[in-house]
């Protein structure tokens, strides 16, 4: 393919099956107390029960919004527009109806238009990362994109992989966990958080980048941009279309809350507790 | 990941009487309410009830895609950039002109005002949805912008181009801010009996008088208001843009009030003011007219101000009935306060129905417009009100401190059932329209 200096489109993947937060206290998305004074918290955190058959959580009546570190990587998919470094940004997103309202934030954002790949019932509930990556692979290639932008994970189910298995199909270079990155020519200079600190790695393009919470601050969409929003197309695509099995390889054999949280046990001196912990084994 | 048990117990049908059962989690931490994580904590927990009615998505009932997009990012708004700071606001009296320039940013600084001079071109019921949102966040703040919105938009609509284009594009973008002029210190209800004179000396009027309780005033750039250019009565009265440094425009002391405290509101003073006859809006002796039909809008966004608060104080009152424990179970048990919120949420949904049906009238230019914002302003401030003073009530000796956001929410929106028209006038409004019909 072609490697122009000029990045041609940056295809963001939304992940909508995130739920608004589990109410895990986490910067970019919860106020944080000042002082003692207590103020309203208006997030909507809705609380996730496991179905009675256990077979996955009740999504009945929950609001689904875009995964936080999606909207990251909208946003840093529309600052390199911004500097007229790609020309075109495409958001994406697989699943049911709903999926299209995500999108249009996207697009409110400044994304210039989307894809819906329709996936939604049976499939939706087994939709997993591989079959999210194989789609996404396939669109890539169709729409030739130079870059792809997602989240680090999805909030949902913390998988962690779909950057990764989508740059393995398209045997592109990738740099996840981004904190930071730099378009410079035809190569990507991504800044990466790990464990043990920053890494910086020069990766060429076409590239899969997955978008870390200190990459950016994601803007708010302005009133005349989810009007102009309202004209941007969204493009209805099925699996099939793209070649791809939405077949899931995985079975979920039951999901379980987490266990109760036991009573402690006070003790009177240190020897007891080393004592008690040795007794449970922990020592 | 936290913890949750279900004690779930089927319906039950005993004496003819329903039983709403409902469900419990427990807490990570068991916290009792002065603990500084128990807010976070609190939010984790709701009731189980019988009917689907998701509280916080209720406000978004029969709304467009579109629609639901503005609510959302004013929902977003108020979360991240005001409802952290709101009670430093009030406790500082704190103008916070950065926090309204961010939401100038977004659009929010002239959301009715034509495109063409920087506005965002809504309509009436996007409008009422976006200050509702806004309002959760901070009454008092979110009032003041609707008041700039309201002068923005007179001088939009009543202003020939030239003035459109002086005043708009800074308004919109909230680089100047604006004041609405029209109570002075001897006619409030009775607005229409107001004495600042404006004399005609050439090409300038001459402005003698004073305004009083001016919200923003001394702090904004643009004052809206109205004097008396003819004889008495309304007829006499007409529209004056008057900007700040203009000689003879001064300022009384800051008012110290209960609450609206993240806006300074002050007495105006003119003496031998003279403001070019180029900044009338209007013709002369359309001044009251031209108040009215801004109080009309004006009136909707305040009745929208007071549901946004009204809206927050149903969610912190659940919140704090599934959190406190009194006499062994949390109030969430007490059938009586599990009335008074389903009652407090269901006046909530109603007011919220009226504002938008009033909104939608009001756009469409309908004659029942100005009597539906008059019962619109009169039902839901008064509604809402009741509401947020129960939602203190049921937070007990709590809801009086000021570490909670409850008594701010009651403090901030006890006014509006006074400005913009007292309830009282509404009624007067109201009957008259009524009555006429006859």
């Amino acid at each position: 393919m072609h490697r122009s200096s000029e990045v041609k489109h940056v295809a963001s993947y939304l992940n909508t099956r995130g739920c608004e937060c589990f109410g895990q206290p986490c910067e970019s998305h919860c106020p944080v107390l000042t002082d003692r004074t207590i103020h309203v918290q208006l997030k909507t955190f809705i609380k996730i029960r496991v179905k009675p058959d256990r077979t996955g959580v009740v999504t009945d009546g929950v609001k689904h919004s875009m995964n936080p570190f999606c909207e990251i990587a909208v946003e840093e998919a529309i600052k390199l527009k911004e500097k007229k470094l790609v020309k075109e940004v495409v958001a994406v997103s697989c699943g049911p109806q709903q999926v299209q309202e995500t999108i249009r934030t996207a697009l409110a954002m400044g994304a210039d238009r989307g894809i819906h790949v329709e996936v939604s019932g049976k499939d939706y509930e087994t939709l997993g990362p591989l079959q999210v990556s194989k789609i996404f692979a396939a669109l890539a290639k169709k729409e030739q994109a130079d870059l792809i932008i997602l989240g680090k994970q999805a909030i949902d189910d913390d998988c962690n992989q779909t950057g990764q298995i989508t740059a393995a199909l398209l045997d592109w270079p990738q740099g996840t966990f981004a904190s930071e990155m730099t378009l410079e020519a035809d190569k990507l200079k991504v800044v990466r958080e790990v464990d043990g600190g920053l890494e910086t790695i020069k990766i060429n393009l076409p590239a899969v980048v997955t978008a870390d919470l200190r990459l950016n601050t994601p803007r708010y969409a302005t009133l005349p941009n989810i009007m102009k929003a309202k004209k941007k197309k969204i493009a209805n695509v099925k699996p099939a279309d793209l070649g791809v099995d939405v077949c899931s390889r995985l079975e979920v054999l039951k999901v379980d809350e987490p266990p109760q949280r036991q009573a402690g046990v006070k003790v009177e001196t240190v020897d007891d507790l080393v004592g008690k912990l040795k007794e449970a084994g922990r020592v | 990941m936290f913890i949750s048990r279900d004690n779930i117990a089927p319906w039950q049908i005993a004496c003819g009487l329903w039983r709403i059962i409902s469900g419990f989690s427990l807490l990570l931490f068991q916290t009792q309410p002065q603990n500084v994580e128990y807010i976070t904590i609190r939010t984790f927990i709701i009731i189980k009830t019988a009917c689907k009615l998701n509280l916080i998505h209720s406000s978004s009932i029969g709304l467009t895609d579109e629609q639901k997009d503005f609510q959302k990012v004013a929902f977003d708004f108020a979360a991240n950039e005001m409802a952290p700071h709101m009670a430093e606001w009030d406790l500082k009296e704190i103008f916070p002109v950065e926090a309204m320039r961010k939401a100038a940013q977004l659009g929010f600084g002239g959301i009715y005002v034509n495109p063409d001079v920087g506005g965002s071109g809504l309509s009436r019921l996007d409008t009422s949805i976006i200050f509702e949102a806004l309002s959760t966040g901070c009454v008092s703040t979110t009032a003041y912008i609707s008041i700039h919105n309201m002068c923005a938009w007179m001088i939009d609509t009543f202003g020939n181009n030239e003035q459109r284009e002086k005043f708009c594009p800074d308004l919109c973008a909230m680089q100047k801010f604006a004041s609405y002029c029209l109570t002075e210190p001897g006619s409030g209800s009775d607005a229409a009996s107001l004495l600042t004179s404006a004399t005609l000396q050439g090409d300038h009027y001459i402005l003698n008088g004073s305004k009083a309780f001016i919200s923003g005033g001394g702090d904004t750039d643009v004052y809206v208001v109205m004097c008396r250019t003819g004889g008495k009565g309304p007829k006499g009265i007409s529209c004056l843009v008057v900007e700040k440094g203009t000689p003879g425009l001064s300022f009384g002391k800051k008012e110290k009030k209960v609450g609206w405290n993240s806006q300074p509101t002050r007495a105006v003073i003119f003496e031998d003011c003279a403001v070019p006859v180029i900044n009338r809006l209007g013709a002369e002796g359309e001044g009251f007219s031209i108040a009215m039909k801004g109080l009309n809008g004006g009136r909707i966004n305040i009745a929208s101000c007071s549901l946004g608060a009204a809206h927050a104080s149903v969610l912190l009152a659940r919140d704090h009935m599934c959190v406190r424990k009194q006499f062994g179970e949390t109030l969430s048990n007490s059938q009586f306060l599990q009335f008074k919120l389903a009652e407090m949420a269901t006046k909530l949904v109603a007011s919220r129905l009226l504002v938008r049906q009033a909104a939608v009238a009001l756009q469409e230019g309908r004659p029942e417009a100005v009597s539906l914002c008059s019962m619109a302003k009169l039902f839901v401030t008064d509604e809402c009100f009741s509401i947020c003073n129960q939602a203190l009530q049921i937070h007990g000796g709590y809801g009086y401190l000021k570490d909670y956001a409850v008594q701010q929410y009651v403090r901030d929106i006890r006014v509006h059932q006074i400005l913009e028209g007292t309830n009282e006038v509404m009624r007067m409004i109201i009957a008259r329209s009524l009555l006429t019909e006859s």
